[in-house]
């Protein structure tokens, strides 16, 4: 397969849009041939990506919008989300400590380390006002 | 919200909440309703049964690391039973089961609950 084979969703930034998102990719992973439990982290990856921006890059602005586009690149699949919003800057980020964050009643912090534990490689990319994370699944 | 839902029992005198469908950051708020209500109503023996729960995104965890910790210091607990392995797994990447009682079966959280207060 080649870099063509790429689908575009573009949502409002609303959290009533996740359910599409992970409909969306669910189905492009699967018929790029991902079998189930990498089709589950996938889509687990991304709901916490698009959850992230709606929520910090566009602090629950719904006019805005996100961005998914989702192809295979030689082996590895890539799944790319851009907005417009805030940009996020991974290295103020640091691994969350879940016993400090439930005595503290904190929540969130999280979504960050999800993705980096359920895909192979993952990077952010600033384009002019565009922001975008981009993230890998190695094709086992 | 159509793809999740709660349905409130008693088993016991347990407090039990059957979550169902899709826990994502739109329908976490819905969980998080139902649990400060029953702590509002000093109901602190909490079970959560997830067995018909398909899904769960990191918003879903939040919603337990946000009230376990009121719970526990009001000598309650809310324990999560009948998780399927593709939940549980989510759980696991964050080290949840060292935190938190993640048991196989409702029944055994009821026994739990009832073995501490004799």
């Amino acid at each position: 397969m080649t870099a063509n084979h790429t689908h575009k969703l573009i949502v409002n930034a609303s959290t009533s849009r996740l359910a599409d998102v992970r409909k969306f990719i669910a189905e492009k992973a699967q018929n790029f041939g991902f079998d189930e439990k990498d089709v589950s982290d996938i889509r687990l990856a991304v709901d916490e990506a698009c959850t992230n921006i709606i929520k910090h890059a566009y602090k629950y602005d719904d006019k805005q919008n996100v961005e998914i586009l989702i192809g295979i690149d030689d082996d590895k699949l890539f799944v790319t989300l851009t907005d417009t919003g805030e940009t996020f800057d991974p290295s103020k980020y640091s691994k969350p400590d879940l016993r400090k964050q439930m005595k503290a009643k904190q929540r969130g912090g999280v979504g960050v380390y999800l993705i980096r534990k359920l895909m192979d490689e993952v990077e952010y990319l600033k384009k002019k006002d565009h922001n975008m994370i981009r993230m890998y699944k190695n094709r086992k | 919200m159509k793809n999740f839902h709660i349905n409130h029992r008693q088993a016991d005198q347990i407090d039990v909440l059957e979550i169902s469908g899709e826990l994502d950051a739109h329908t976490a708020s819905k969980l998080e309703d139902s649990l400060k209500s029953l702590i509002d109503k000093n109901k602190h023996n909490i079970i959560v049964n997830c067995n018909n729960l398909e899904y769960i995104a990191s918003a879903g965890l939040g919603v337990f690391m946000a009230y376990i910790e009121d719970v526990r210091g009001l000598g309650g607990d809310i324990k999560l039973t009948n998780m399927n392995e593709k939940v549980y797994n989510v759980f696991d990447l964050l080290g949840f089961p060292t935190l938190y009682d993640i048991l196989d079966d409702e029944k055994e959280a009821v026994k739990q609950f009832h073995n501490r207060d004799q």
